[in-house]
C-alpha cells in the first residue's frame, strides 16, 4: 500500500510537470493567461505524510517547471510557500474534522474542497506574480494577473480533479 | 546545547522552508539585477531534448504556412539579388564578410511574462555563442543569452531587460528599444530627441551603434508617440513586424568583428581610468 501511493505520487509528479510545460505554458489565453495546473499535486498529496518531505517535493516540483520555462525560481518559491502553508489552510477550511483519524479530503463537502483549492491557488499566484513583476508600481497589473490566471487555473483544476479523482470505495 | 537541538527539531519544517525560500529568492533576485541564471535555463540537455521532441511533433501542423513564408522571403531576396547585378555569391570573399548567418528553429516560445526567453535547437556544437543577434525573415527577435552543446536560449525583445539600439529609417536619429511589459505586439523606442519630425507609420530599424545586429534590420512601424515627462525626448510605441506568438525559423547573425570591437572598447575604458 505504501509503495503504491509512493509510485502514484511519482507518476503524478512527472505527468503534471510534462502537462504543465508542454500544454498549459503554451496556452496564452487572451495573450497572457497560462494556468498553473500543477498545483493539483499539492491538493492531491496525502495528508498524513512526513511534512519535511512534502516541502522538499514541492520545491522540486516548482524548480523542475522553472527549468523548462526560464522563470528563474518563481515557481519554486510560490509552490514552496503553499506547501508550507497547506496545514494552516486546511485547519482554516476543514476545522475540527481534520483531527479525526479517518479524515479524507474525498469525504468532505464539495464547497470545502473548492475553498481549499481556491485558497491554495490564490496564495500561489499572489507570491508568483508579485515576485515576477517585482514592483509595487504595477500593483494593478499584479492583481489583474492573479485574478484572471487564478480563475482559469481553478476552473481547469476542478475539471482535472473530477476527471482523475480517486473513486470512493 | 540541548535547547538548540530541541529548537531545531521543533521548527525543522519552518527552517527547511526558510532555507529553500532563501535559495529560490537568491536565484530570482540575482537575475532581476543581472543576467539570466547560468543553470536555471531551458538550454540544458534534459529540458532541451524534451522541448525539442514535443516541437518535432507540433511543427508538422504548420509546415505549409512555414514553407510559404520561406518561399516569400526567397522571392524577395532573389528580387534584390537579380537587380543588383550580382547573380552569384562568388563575389562574397571570406575576407570581405563581416556577418555570418546560421539557421535555427524555435523549440520554446514565450511572450506572456515580463521576462521572455525563447529556446532554439542550435548550440555550441553549431558555433553559437552568447550575444549573437537573432532575427526572422520579418525582423528582429532577440539576442542569444545562454548556450549548451545543442541548444541556446534567446532573450526576446519582449523582455524588460532587453535594450537594443534602433533608429528611424533613413535618418541617423537613434534611441533604445525597450519593452513596458504590456502588449506582446508593441515595444517602445525611447531617447529620440524632440526636434526630430515623426509621423505615425514611420519604419524603425536597428541602428549601427550595436556590435550585435547589422544596421537596418527592420523592427516595426511607429504606432503612436508622446513626449516623455521631461519634455525633451519622445517615447514612441512601435508595432512589431514580427508576430511574436508564431515564430518557427530564425537566423542567427554573428558579427565577425565583434570581438575586435569589444576588445578596443575595453581597452579604451581601462585607459580612461
Amino acid at each position: 500500500m505504501i509503495s503504491n501511493s509512493y509510485f502514484l505520487n511519482v507518476v503524478r509528479f512527472i505527468l503534471l510537470v510534462l502537462v504543465q510545460v508542454l500544454v498549459f505554458n503554451r496556452l496564452n489565453f487572451f495573450g497572457f493567461i497560462n494556468p498553473m495546473v500543477y498545483i493539483l499535486f499539492l491538493y492531491w498529496y496525502p495528508i498524513k505524510e512526513n511534512r519535511g518531505a512534502f516541502i522538499g517535493l514541492a520545491f522540486l516540483l516548482g524548480i523542475s517547471i522553472d527549468f523548462f520555462s526560464d522563470s528563474m525560481a518563481l515557481n519554486a518559491a510560490s509552490t514552496l510557500t503553499i506547501a508550507y502553508m497547506r496545514p494552516a489552510i486546511m485547519r482554516l477550511v476543514f476545522g475540527v474534522n481534520l483531527e479525526f483519524q479517518s479524515f479524507k479530503i474525498s469525504n468532505t463537502t464539495r464547497i470545502q474542497q473548492i475553498t481549499f483549492l481556491t485558497l491554495l491557488i490564490i496564495v500561489h499566484h499572489l507570491v508568483f506574480f508579485t515576485l515576477e513583476i517585482f514592483s509595487l508600481e504595477n500593483f494593478l497589473l499584479i492583481l489583474k494577473k492573479v485574478s484572471a490566471t487564478g480563475a482559469v487555473t481553478l476552473l481547469l483544476c476542478l475539471l482535472f480533479g473530477s476527471l482523475f479523482s480517486i473513486r470512493k470505495e | 546545547m540541548q535547547q538548540i537541538i530541541n529548537f531545531i527539531i521543533r521548527y525543522k519544517n519552518f527552517l527547511l522552508y526558510i532555507f529553500l525560500m532563501i535559495i529560490s529568492m537568491t536565484f530570482t533576485i540575482q537575475s532581476h539585477s543581472y543576467h539570466q541564471s547560468r543553470f536555471f535555463n531551458s538550454s540544458n540537455w534534459l529540458t532541451g531534448n524534451i522541448l525539442e521532441t514535443s516541437n518535432n511533433v507540433s511543427t508538422y501542423f504548420g509546415l505549409d504556412a512555414e514553407n510559404q513564408k520561406l518561399l516569400n522571403e526567397n522571392k524577395r531576396l532573389r528580387d534584390l539579388l537579380f537587380n543588383m547585378g550580382e547573380t552569384d555569391t562568388t563575389a562574397l570573399d571570406s575576407i570581405q564578410r563581416r556577418y555570418t548567418i546560421a539557421t535555427g528553429r524555435v523549440i520554446k516560445n514565450s511572450f506572456a511574462q515580463p521576462r521572455n526567453y525563447l529556446t532554439i535547437d542550435k548550440g555550441e556544437k553549431d558555433s553559437i555563442k552568447g550575444d549573437m543577434g537573432v532575427i526572422t525573415s520579418k525582423g528582429i527577435l532577440g539576442i542569444i543569452e545562454n548556450t549548451s552543446n545543442h541548444f541556446a536560449t534567446v532573450q526576446s525583445i519582449l523582455n524588460e531587460r532587453s535594450n537594443i539600439n534602433a533608429k528611424i529609417k533613413n535618418t541617423d536619429h537613434f534611441g533604445s528599444l525597450v519593452w513596458d511589459m504590456k502588449r506582446y505586439d508593441v515595444v517602445q523606442l525611447i531617447d529620440i530627441p524632440r526636434l526630430v519630425k515623426l509621423t505615425v507609420g514611420d519604419t524603425i530599424v536597428t541602428g549601427g551603434m550595436s556590435s550585435i545586429f547589422p544596421e537596418g534590420i527592420p523592427v516595426g512601424t511607429i504606432r503612436k508617440f508622446d513626449l516623455n515627462s521631461s519634455n525633451s525626448f519622445y517615447s514612441i510605441d512601435v508595432a512589431l513586424f514580427n508576430d511574436m506568438t508564431n515564430i518557427k525559423n530564425v537566423y542567427i547573425v554573428n558579427n565577425e568583428l565583434r570581438e575586435e570591437i569589444k576588445e578596443l572598447e575595453n581597452q579604451t575604458r581601462t585607459d580612461d581610468q
